[in-house]
């Protein structure tokens, strides 16, 4: 099976589909040298996220290892994450400066 | 490693050796364009500010001006003024004879009784100084001499995981052999700064990129204005990119990871040699325009839409890591790093091979930007660009 998606970082939530995926579709992804598949729930255009686990309303989405937003409704495993279902949340500067 | 330049008097190296028909404000520029248009060797800039404006916008659009004037790839200068713009040519000019030994002249419009008159002793003002220009022999030029501007712009989600980690790649290389690289675009640090921060040479420096970030935005939140709200821009959010931090963390990794020894005001110059990073708008003709006038002898743009961005002092040369647009837009893209998203080859690979590519870029080689005569041009003014 080819690979059609890419984990950024092991700690991620989501992957990014390098080709687009139908719904009902297997996407295939490779973890620590381990092929894992999980089936598309919407139509995932291509290089577009799918959540790797059910998130919840208000959960953190990470991609590269790092926070990329909070969902703004709950999003199954295996649908579609796009800007319409997360949002940028502030950046706590004060704590990131070195006093 | 080493390329075949113009060495200048003051400052880096020149790749390319152009005489540069500058306006003083937006009333000079198109008799800038026809000048350049009717002498082989000069490029000309369109230039939308420089008139009724607030002093802050004045400062910028000088050092925009000026650090066009002492670009290394700017053989001399040819200026056109009106007479009643805010800074008029004769005091531009002297300002940038104060910074540089390189031919400078001016005219004005209003001074000469109109455009053709102006035209015609501007035209050949710009001959004589092409006609010096051709006759600069190229010389070996170390490595050092390079401070390449790197840029991104109508990024998709190809742009994080392949064609910035790639040119990340290229700048690691670039610094390990003696040369610089600017990484720009401060706003896409926002959701990756912590991450940016993490490379600074010293504390002070990650304080400064931290505050960079900080005062970005409030600096827009004091004129009401919210930076997520242009930022991804609509072709990124159709791109995957969902949110500014994603963006951003896909942004940063073209800087790569060597560490960071200065930060930037925008188009300031560097003063010390390694990777840098500059304070500018995410907006890609803006950030290009600040690093070409803090002295960028060449750019590299990566891209997953597609964008046909040149600069007229500076080659540009565009690369992207999707398949489609790299097809589709093949008369707009030099390079194809698409093989990274397929797995035929690593981000690595393709920086080395993208090495071999700016060294034929700095020995002449015109990317295709510059074949066109691309000559884009944004200056960034109070409530910044996002």
């Amino acid at each position: 099976m080819k690979i059609n998606a890419l984990l950024m970082d092991e700690r991620d939530n989501v992957v990014t589909c390098v080709a687009a995926v139908d719904k009902g579709a297997p996407i295939i992804y490779q973890k620590g040298g381990q092929v894992c598949t999980l089936t598309a729930g919407d139509d995932i255009p291509y290089c577009h996220k799918a959540a790797l686990e059910d998130l919840p309303h208000g959960a953190e989405v990470r991609k590269y290892g790092e926070m990329i937003g909070k969902t703004t409704a709950p999003i199954a495993r295996g649908h579609w994450v796009n800007h319409e279902n997360i949002v940028s949340v502030p950046r706590d500067y004060e704590s990131e400066l070195i006093h | 490693m080493h390329f075949w330049g113009y060495k200048r008097k003051e400052g880096r190296a020149g790749i390319r050796n152009h005489v540069l028909i500058l306006p003083t404000c937006a009333c000079g520029s198109e008799s800038c364009r026809v000048v350049a248009s009717q002498v082989r060797g000069a490029v000309n800039i369109v230039f939308n500010t420089g008139c009724s404006d607030v002093a802050a916008n004045t400062e910028m659009s000088q050092r925009v001006l000026t650090g066009f004037a002492c670009n290394p790839n700017v053989y001399g200068v040819v200026i056109i003024g009106l007479g009643c713009e805010t800074v008029p040519h004769q005091k531009l000019r002297e300002k940038i004879q104060a910074m540089t030994s390189k031919p400078v002249v001016s005219f004005g419009i209003q001074d000469e009784g109109g455009t053709l008159k102006t035209i015609e002793k501007a035209v050949r003002a710009a001959r004589d100084m092409a006609a010096q220009a051709a006759m600069q022999p190229k010389e070996l030029c170390g490595i050092s001499e390079l401070l390449l501007g790197i840029e991104c712009g109508g990024s998709d989600a190809t742009s994080g995981i392949a064609s910035n980690p790639a040119v990340g790649e290229l700048s690691d290389l670039l610094v390990d052999i003696g040369a610089s690289t600017i990484m720009s675009e401060s706003i896409e640090w926002i959701g990756a700064e912590h991450v940016v921060a993490k490379r600074a040479a010293t504390p002070e420096i990650h304080n400064q990129i931290i505050q960079t970030c900080k005062d970005y935005e409030e600096h827009l939140k004091a004129a009401g204005q919210d930076c997520r709200a242009g930022q991804p821009t609509p072709g990124n959010k159709a791109g995957g990119l969902s949110t500014l931090d994603e963006k951003s963390l896909g942004c940063i990794r073209k800087g790569g990871t060597r560490p960071i020894v200065e930060v930037l005001a925008q188009a300031q110059r560097p003063t010390k040699y390694g990777a840098v990073v500059m304070d500018t708008a995410g907006y890609d003709i803006s950030s290009v325009t600040s690093m070409v006038a803090g002295g960028c002898n060449a750019v590299i743009f990566t891209t997953g839409r597609g964008t046909p961005t040149g600069n007229a002092i500076v080659p540009v040369l565009k690369v992207t890591a999707n398949a489609h647009t790299y097809q589709w837009m093949e008369d707009n893209m030099d390079v194809d790093l698409s093989p990274i998203i397929t797995g035929e080859k690593t981000y690595q690979e393709m920086g080395r091979a993208l090495l071999d590519i700016i060294g034929q870029v700095c020995g002449g080689k015109l990317t295709k930007a510059e074949a066109y005569g691309f000559s884009d041009v944004a200056v960034d003014h109070v409530c910044r660009f996002v």
